[in-house]
């Protein structure tokens, strides 16, 4: 596998506060991995050290050479006072012609709002506008800063959905960030739990079991994380309206995979009787 | 038409053309304050310049850059407001200024037409520095036009696709202190910011994009130095007063017509 873009050891210190302690994460080709963790967890610091924003106190960025990046970042606050269309926005320093845009703007359905001006779209044809600039150059990496945060939760799913299209159909690899667990959790991808350090990481119903990952958002959350996500292991469309009575049934069945989540041990804060806690609940549930 | 009179029309335009196109960003920025606060600290370069002996023009350019360093790095800090480290600052060398001044003793020094501009009295050195100046400020603001406006639409999105932002700000107050201090003669210390704002605010009624509100602020400014310029001459008016005043009255009219035509 090659290594598109990698932190190694990467701590950074501001104000006398550490912010990201030793984090190794890295991508590869076709990899989609979701960054999550609490506010105020670092995760946004790491992606910024990750695009070269900031220099990281201690540790690497590694960044392949001539890697392409699309950034999405979290929000674009479309300002009256500038005025400019879509089309205009999508090519400021880029070198596209029209077919490029026209095929950009299919993939993310903005063909309608091209020759508008930014500051009347909503907030989720923004998003797609930003999407679009950023696979206007045919990135081998997406990056994502919650892209999502600011939509509402039809906008959000539809949005995701997007994604997880265009990483399917053009072969890329993304790395997100975001705060939407119920969306991340329902799809099997990598998950990497940040909070200051790395946590724990792997598939979405894996970290949900992962101590860590209850020590930081809660045995409830975690409890119906868990029911997210099995409620839609057979069964990939995202259907909202789905009962998911059953959920506990399947947590029960599958507590002891625990053990297949990477866990990432020696950190002060790690809660071992978070297990017990778990185990016990469950049977009790059982 | 008398010489004076030409180099004042040639003057007028000149900044009228810079100003423009740099208004843009002063608009879509909200550096209206910061192009005020660089105007006051102009004062403190004039006086310097008086009392060193060397040109007044450089006098101003050498004070705003030091000006707009000291705000980049204190702003870095993150310990004050920036409109309160504007005010300090501005206020300070607006002070200092007139203390340096009154230092200058019997040299008949006409504050007047520093505050308020004296365009009659431009002479060939100064059209020298007007078009000098703005050919500088000019060929920068086209070459790193893309960059500027992306960093204008996200200032993260223009850093993850290469725009060293740092350096884009730095440039941009650059441009402003060229622009302050070559206008001086035209619309004096006070009335700066409003040959960048008001062609530019007017622009945006009619326009929808940023290159086209570059251009029609830049128009709307030699506009507005024509009017100014004969009205002035017509009614024995002082010239930068006049020449803001018809700045104006176009932002009034076309304002005016703008509303009209959304209600339409």
């Amino acid at each position: 596998m090659t290594e598109l873009l990698a932190a190694r050891h990467v701590s950074v210190y501001r104000d006398g506060k550490t912010i990201l302690e030793d984090v190794s994460l890295s991508i590869g080709e076709q990899d989609f991995i979701t960054i999550i963790g609490p506010n105020g967890a670092g995760k946004s610091m790491l992606l910024k050290c990750m695009m070269g924003f900031y220099a990281p106190s201690e540790g690497t960025v590694f960044r392949r050479d001539g890697l392409k990046i699309g950034y999405v970042p979290q929000r674009l606050v479309a300002d009256h006072t500038v005025p400019i269309r879509v089309r205009r926005f999508l090519t400021l320093r880029k070198k596209a012609s029209a077919v490029d845009i026209e095929r950009v703007a299919g993939e993310t359905a903005i063909q309608d709002y091209l020759d508008q001006s930014l500051h009347v779209l909503s907030g989720g044809e923004l998003q797609r506008v930003l999407l679009a600039r950023a696979l206007l150059d045919d990135p081998d990496l997406l990056v994502l800063d919650e892209p999502a945060q600011n939509l509402d939760v039809t906008g959000q799913l539809a949005f995701y959905k997007l994604i997880e299209r265009i990483y399917a159909e053009r072969n890329i690899s993304i790395l997100m960030v975001s705060h939407d667990l119920h969306l991340v959790m329902s799809s099997t991808r990598e998950v990497v739990c940040l909070y200051h350090h790395i946590c724990c990481s792997g598939e979405p119903h894996l970290v949900t079991r992962d101590p860590e990952f209850i020590g930081l958002f809660g045995q409830d959350m975690a409890r119906l994380m868990a029911v997210y996500n099995h409620s839609h292991d057979h069964d990939h469309v995202h259907d909202h309206g789905h009962d998911h009575s059953h959920g506990h049934e399947h947590s029960h069945h599958n507590g002891g995979d625990s053990s297949h989540a990477s866990h990432h041990y020696g950190h002060s804060h790690h809660d071992p009787s978070h297990v017990g806690r778990d185990r016990q609940k469950e049977q009790q549930d059982g | 038409m008398d010489d004076f009179l030409i180099r004042a029309v040639a003057a007028g335009i000149g900044v009228a053309l810079i100003a423009g196109p740099l208004g843009c960003f002063v608009v879509w920025r909200r550096m209206a304050y910061f192009g005020d606060s660089l105007a006051h600290s102009a004062l403190l370069g004039i006086a310097l310049g008086l009392l060193y002996g060397i040109n007044i023009n450089l006098g101003t350019v050498i004070v705003c850059t030091v000006f707009a360093l000291l705000m980049v790095w204190l702003q870095q800090r993150r310990v004050l407001a920036t409109d309160t480290l504007l005010g300090i600052l501005a206020h300070a060398a607006l002070s200092i200024g007139m203390v340096a001044i009154s230092f200058l003793g019997n040299v008949s020094f006409d504050l007047y037409s520093y505050l308020f501009g004296d365009i009659l009295t431009v002479r060939m050195i100064d059209l020298y520095w007007i078009f000098g100046g703005g050919a500088i400020v000019i060929g920068l603001l086209i070459v790193n036009w893309p960059a500027l406006t992306l960093m204008t639409i996200h200032e993260d999105l223009a850093r993850a696709e290469g725009v060293n932002t740092v350096w884009a700000n730095i440039l941009l107050m650059l441009l402003m202190t060229i622009v302050v201090a070559v206008s001086i003669r035209i619309v004096g210390i006070l009335l700066i910011t409003s040959m960048l704002i008001i062609p530019a605010a007017t622009a945006r009624q009619l326009v929808s994009s940023p290159e086209s509100m570059a251009v029609c602020a830049a128009l709307f400014g030699v506009i507005a130095v024509m009017l100014g310029i004969s009205g002035s001459v017509e009614l024995d008016t002082p010239s930068g007063p006049s020449i803001v005043t018809a700045a104006a009255i176009l932002f009034a009219v076309f304002s005016f017509l703008a509303a009209i035509r959304r209600r339409a």
